[in-house]
């Protein structure tokens, strides 16, 4: 029910976005589509705390403001090698442990691997992730296990 | 000229840069994934910069939430497809480049 | 300065489209179709703010998508007629 009741917000919030017409003839379009968008989810059964991780609301925006920095960081990293071409990096392909206990804390991780430039999730398994990175830095980085810490920490 | 167009000019500018790195980047590097680690950094912070610059000239409106729904929806395709990309491209047997073998 | 990212915009397009040339593999070109789709994106938020009309925002939206799901199924068909491949060949053998 609370997943229903997110999914109807997040749909009502884009259309309200998007739109920019309240009147009511767009309006009831709205509650329509809406209404008709519910009802096909529902058929899928996608809707439920993988696709409205609502336990994890308050705990996201640290975590992410945290990965924020880290691609900043990396960012820089990778756009000093990009200028100083392929002689700077020295690619690293292995696999990452990943102790993630539920479907989502892996996505995530995954996720975040991905989103952080120089260090690519190729395939995801149980327990482990095959990840290509640019440099040894940053599969040692990786490695140490702060950011696999941090999304373990999201998922207690 | 107010803090408000300098703001968002220091991060076009910004933007344009790191945006000129990727593209230098996809061009010198030797393979397909190391290529896609230059495409990231286009798909990340500097698409994160210049929507951020359009936002501080936009202001408080409706505008605004455009972006930021383009912002959010770049942010979550951009690691899906990578990873789509990258795991296509391991499945069909292109190999990695490793270490310091590639300075030939 | 929304003119110096246009133009930069447009020239790393330039710069996918040639790496979209050069190859080698599939997966390159696919790569830098999807730099330059996401790249059009950009380019026309852009030129919505320098041309004085944020309705282009929405076009920049349904660009977004129409992008990612090209991307992937792009990647599908080409695992796909990967498999099938595979597939004819131990036939064969």
């Amino acid at each position: 029910m609370r997943h229903t009741a997110s999914v109807t917000l997040v749909l009502a919030a884009i259309w309200l976005g998007n739109s920019g017409h309240y009147d009511a003839l767009l309006l009831s379009f709205g509650v329509v589509s809406i209404a008709l968008v519910l009802w096909i989810t529902h058929r899928m059964d996608v809707v439920d705390h993988e696709s409205q991780p609502l336990h994890l609301t308050t705990k996201l925006p640290a975590y992410y403001f945290w990965l924020f920095k880290k691609i900043v960081a990396s960012n820089i990293d990778v756009m000093i090698r990009a200028w100083r071409g392929p002689s700077s990096i020295s690619p690293q392909f292995e696999r990452v442990p990943a102790p993630q206990k539920t479907d989502i804390g892996r996505v995530i991780y995954a996720n975040s691997i991905n989103l952080t430039p120089g260090t690519l999730s190729v395939v995801v398994e149980d327990d482990y992730i095959l990840v290509h990175s640019l440099s040894s830095d940053g599969m040692a980085e990786l490695k140490s296990g702060e950011m696999s810490r941090r999304v373990c920490g999201l998922e207690e | 000229m107010d803090v408000y167009e300098l703001l968002s000019a220091i991060l076009l500018a910004i933007g344009s840069f790191l945006l000129l790195s990727g593209g230098i980047g996809v061009l010198r590097f030797p393979d397909v994934y190391s290529r896609m680690h230059a495409a990231g950094i286009t798909d990340t912070l500097g698409a994160c910069l210049i929507l951020l610059a359009l936002m501080l000239l936009a202001g408080l409106s409706l505008v605004m939430v455009k972006l930021l729904m383009i912002l959010a929806f770049l942010l979550i395709t951009g690691p899906t497809s990578s990873h789509a990309l990258g795991k296509a491209a391991w499945k069909s047997g292109v190999k990695p480049l490793m270490g310091k073998a590639l300075n030939r | 300065m929304l003119t110096v990212t246009t133009v930069t915009l447009l020239l790393v397009m330039a710069l996918a489209l040639s790496r979209a040339f050069v190859g080698p593999t599939v997966f390159d070109r696919i790569l830098a179709a999807n730099m330059f789709g996401t790249k059009t994106v950009l380019l026309i938020a852009v030129i919505g703010f320098l041309f004085g009309r944020p309705e282009f925002l929405d076009i920049a939206m349904v660009y977004a998508l129409i992008n990612f799901i090209g991307v992937i199924g792009m990647l599908r068909l080409i695992e796909y007629l990967e498999d099938e491949n595979r597939n004819a060949h131990e036939d064969d053998v």
